[in-house]
């Protein structure tokens, strides 16, 4: 009926934040049916145009037109009724309902005034088993993984709106296994007919599922182009903006084997604590960088939890340089020269509305003590040499940290350890929703610190990335060591056997 | 310079309702701006408003730290109440005036401490946690006063409520010369800088080192140091102690305080100075109504009326409203600015 215009179609928006312009005319259009991937580096101005496109925020300029007709949502319920619906990277759900009640929040079938429970579970269990989902929906929603909740979230927003359905990194926090499912989800809903706007920092995967690709850099559009004819180099450079230079693969050309680098000053020995992680033992040697492969949940993170004093170990020793060191907490562990950037940036790294300057300078003030501030002339230098050196942008020490793009948040953290000089620090996930640019940026960091003699942690779970950086990889299985591998033997290939060697073991 | 207009701006709002509540009250009350000196003591409202905001404002300094916390304090009332009681106690039972003060501070403190750890250590919610004191600190009163409005005739003591010294009432100087050192205290050491990291975020504060619990406890101390002292206050001013009623409610005048200085009650930045102008805003509505000859069975309400004008004007909404003209001129001067570094 209205084949003649796009699904969705936006015209030269514009959007400006305190005067500073994030977006400035950029066009974006959506077929039906179209899986369509908006890419580029962090701060390109993806997510703004998304709020803008799902009513979060409103343009100040240009215009968007949905079956041809001009739409301005105020707010996401009004895009919702429009027909455009947005699943976030945090699952925007209710952990302490039912997936039930999730799904019909706000709009729950009624019987003489009151919520009708059993059409509602009749009606959720029809909604899911479309997405192939046959689950208990009267279960509470935090009782499943991320992956069905994600689905679960699909299924709403589709039920909800139906037209256009926008989803920001749906796959950051999902393993290959459920990668799959989701696409086939995606694929179907594409069949129906829907528009997607997927985000994501995965190139593989724009391939596997994108028709088409629209890249912004900097607020501007740098082009939309069907994936088809679009060679991934090409892409690249239209993100970068500049040909990407073969940076992780330098590292490979030294190989080095654990005993050129002299005594271990860092051991832990059967280190470990029931139910988290069984015992292990780890020895670190100054400059070498130690990297931690394993599928989720496998004990990745809780070996770190351990290693930096979060978690209590019940078992085994620490040691460094030959004496026995009690790492029972963070500032333990910090004062035994330690830092540790976490996995989750937003809940226990960043203090949002802290600027970047006290965010930077957070770690060191703390282990300093409360009598002995850090001057505000020495902090601003801190800062404002840090910003510079890991080219935080913007650059501007006192901006709250919570306005910053997740890739320079990041550095901002790492630039938070590298204040207080560190002599191990253990990076949990460092690349992990942050843009190839800033990305590559951060491997280079990882092997200028390690030649200037500090040891890392890196844990991963892209298996690239560390067999390029590391030196040596612990592989975690079951929430176990299974193995260690270093030299030749070190290859993604070997990592995958050692983990698969003793079985999966990440339940849905 | 550039820091001075910074905390200006910061201080604005609540300057400017001051102002505007004084102006008004000036109106309808003539004569309420005038000062004179009578036998070498300063009289007048506006004396009056300074001597007795001392209980609230003293109670808003710590109230404002534990908020920064991502905390509450309700018990400090009750902590009036109590080192009230313990001050006269001590008093009529022949202490001397050092030895009154130090164990009513320590009393103070003690209580401060309670509510930090089931704050800190056990991570009670902080509104329950604070209930318990508030609850069970006028029973505590209760006892140590016997069940008595315990009255006592002590002039020294008593001038730390009614006395002046240069001409100045002194609990004028005992509210601002504690803002003056719990201030300085706060951000000329890096204490302030760490409550507000761990209001914001404690979990992260944490991971990077900080000793979130030893803050939150500070927080509570210093609240419970500060009610202390608004205790004596009362207590000297009344020449008794009077467990039911010395502080009471005075914690949500002191919560309203915080607020309408500009803190957030989800922790995190706090201003001293702000909160203190907010408690200047409040006591200038009680004393004013008070002038202005309304009659008294009004006051609650009135008071209510101009707190919500105040809370409106201060709200997010209107200050994107107000936002909106600022930043479209620091637009133009940052277009501006940029022009001259490029040239």
């Amino acid at each position: 009926m209205s084949a003649q215009h796009a699904l969705l179609e936006a015209r030269g928006i514009g959007k400006s934040f305190f005067g500073i312009p994030a977006l400035d005319e950029v066009d974006f259009t959506l077929g039906r049916g179209e899986i369509h991937a908006l890419l580029g580096e962090n701060g390109a101005g993806k997510s703004t145009l998304i709020k803008i496109l799902t009513g979060v925020y409103r343009r100040d300029r240009g215009t968007i037109a949905l079956d041809g007709n001009e739409v301005s949502p105020e707010d996401v319920g009004q895009a919702q009724a429009l027909g455009i619906g947005t699943v976030y990277q945090e699952v925007n759900l209710l952990e302490n309902l039912t997936v039930a009640e999730n799904l019909f929040l706000g709009r729950q079938p009624r019987r003489f005034g009151m919520i009708d429970r059993r059409a509602m579970r009749e009606q959720s269990k029809a909604l899911l088993a479309r997405y192939g989902l046959n689950i208990d929906v009267d279960a509470l929603l935090a009782s499943y993984s991320v992956a069905i909740r994600q689905l679960i979230a699909i299924a709403r927003a589709v039920d909800l709106s139906g037209k256009v359905l926008v989803l920001d990194e749906p796959t950051a926090s999902l393993d290959a296994n459920e990668v799959k499912g989701l696409f086939s989800v995606l694929r179907q809903l594409r069949e129906e007919g829907l528009g997607i706007v997927i985000i994501t920092h995965f190139l593989d995967q724009v391939y596997e599922i994108a028709d088409r690709v629209t890249v912004l850099r900097n607020g501007r559009l740098v082009g939309s182009r069907a994936l088809s004819e679009l060679p991934r180099l090409e892409l690249i450079s239209m993100m970068l903006g500049r040909e990407l230079q073969h940076i992780t693969r330098e590292h490979q050309a030294e190989p080095e084997t654990v005993d050129e680098r002299g005594a271990p000053s860092i051991r832990f020995q059967n280190y470990g604590k029931k139910g988290s992680v069984a015992p292990f033992d780890l020895d670190i040697r100054p400059g070498e960088v130690v990297g931690v492969a394993g599928l989720l949940g496998s004990g990745r993170t809780e070996t770190a939890f351990l290693l930096f004093g979060i978690d209590r170990a019940d078992s085994g020793t620490a040691t460094i340089d030959g004496a026995q060191a009690n790492i029972s907490s963070p500032e333990a562990a910090i004062a035994s020269g330690f830092g540790f950037c976490p996995e989750e940036r937003k809940t226990d790294g960043i203090v949002g509305d802290l600027s970047v300057a006290d965010n930077i300078v957070l770690a060191l003030q703390a282990s300093r003590g409360w009598m002995r501030p850090i001057s505000s002339a020495q902090k601003r230098e801190l800062a404002d040499a840090f910003i510079k050196s890991l080219d935080i942008r913007p650059a501007d020490r006192e901006r709250p940290i919570k306005f910053l793009s997740g890739g320079n948040q990041q550095k901002a953290i790492l630039a938070r350890w590298l204040v207080t000089e560190p002599r191990l620090l253990i990076l949990d996930e460092p690349t992990r929703g942050i843009d190839i640019g800033a990305h590559a940026e951060i491997l280079k960091m990882i092997e200028r610190l390690c030649s200037e003699g500090m040891s890392l942690i890196v844990i991963s779970s892209e298996l690239e990335e560390l067999t390029a950086v590391a030196h040596r990889v612990v592989v975690l299985s079951d929430r176990r060591h299974v193995a260690e591998l270093s030299g030749s033997q070190l290859t993604t290939d070997a990592i995958i056997e050692a983990i698969a060697g003793t079985g999966r073991t990440e339940a849905a | 310079m550039h820091v001075i207009t910074r905390r200006l701006r910061r201080l604005a709002p609540q300057l400017i309702a001051l102002a505007i509540i004084l102006g008004v009250i000036s109106l309808v009350a003539p004569g309420f701006l005038t000062v004179s000196v009578q036998n070498g003591r300063l009289y007048g409202s506006l004396i009056d408003i300074l001597v007795r905001a001392a209980p609230v404002a003293l109670l808003t300094v710590g109230m404002t730290l534990v908020i920064a916390t991502r905390g509450i304090d309700l018990s400090i009332g009750a902590v009036i109440a109590i080192c009230g009681a313990v001050a006269a106690s001590l008093i009529t039972e022949g202490y001397s005036l050092p030895v009154v003060i130090a164990i009513s501070l320590g009393v103070g403190i003690a209580c401060g401490l309670w509510n930090g750890v089931l704050v800190a250590i056990l991570d009670i919610q902080p509104i329950i946690a604070t209930l318990i004191l508030m609850v069970a600190g006028r029973g505590i009163a209760q006892l140590i006063t016997e069940g008595v409005i315990l009255t006592f005739n002590d002039d020294t003591f008593s001038a730390l409520g009614s006395g002046a010294f240069a001409g100045i009432p002194i609990p004028i100087y005992l509210w601002l010369g504690t803002a003056l050192i719990v201030g300085l205290l706060m951000r000329r050491t890096a204490l302030g800088f760490l409550i507000e990291a761990t209001g914001i975020n404690r979990r992260a504060a944490s991971l990077a080192g900080v000793r979130a619990r030893f803050l939150i406890f500070a927080a509570y101390a210093i609240s419970g140091l500060c009610a202390a002292i608004a205790g004596m206050i009362v207590t000297a001013d009344i020449r008794g102690a009077d467990a039911n009623n010395a502080g009471l409610w005075l914690e949500l005048d002191a919560i309203l305080a915080v607020v309408v200085g500009g803190t957030s009650l989800n922790g995190g930045r706090f201003s001293i100075t702000a909160s203190l102008i907010g408690a200047l805003i409040i006591q200038s509505i009680n004393t004013g109504i008070l002038v202005s000859g309304f009659p008294p069975e009004f006051n609650l309400i009135i008071k209510a009326g101009i707190i919500i004008i105040v809370l409106t004007l201060q709200s997010p909404a209107v200050m994107t409203l107000l936002g909106f003209m600022k930043f479209s001129r620091r637009r133009e001067t940052l277009t501006h600015g940029t022009k001259e570094a490029t040239r």
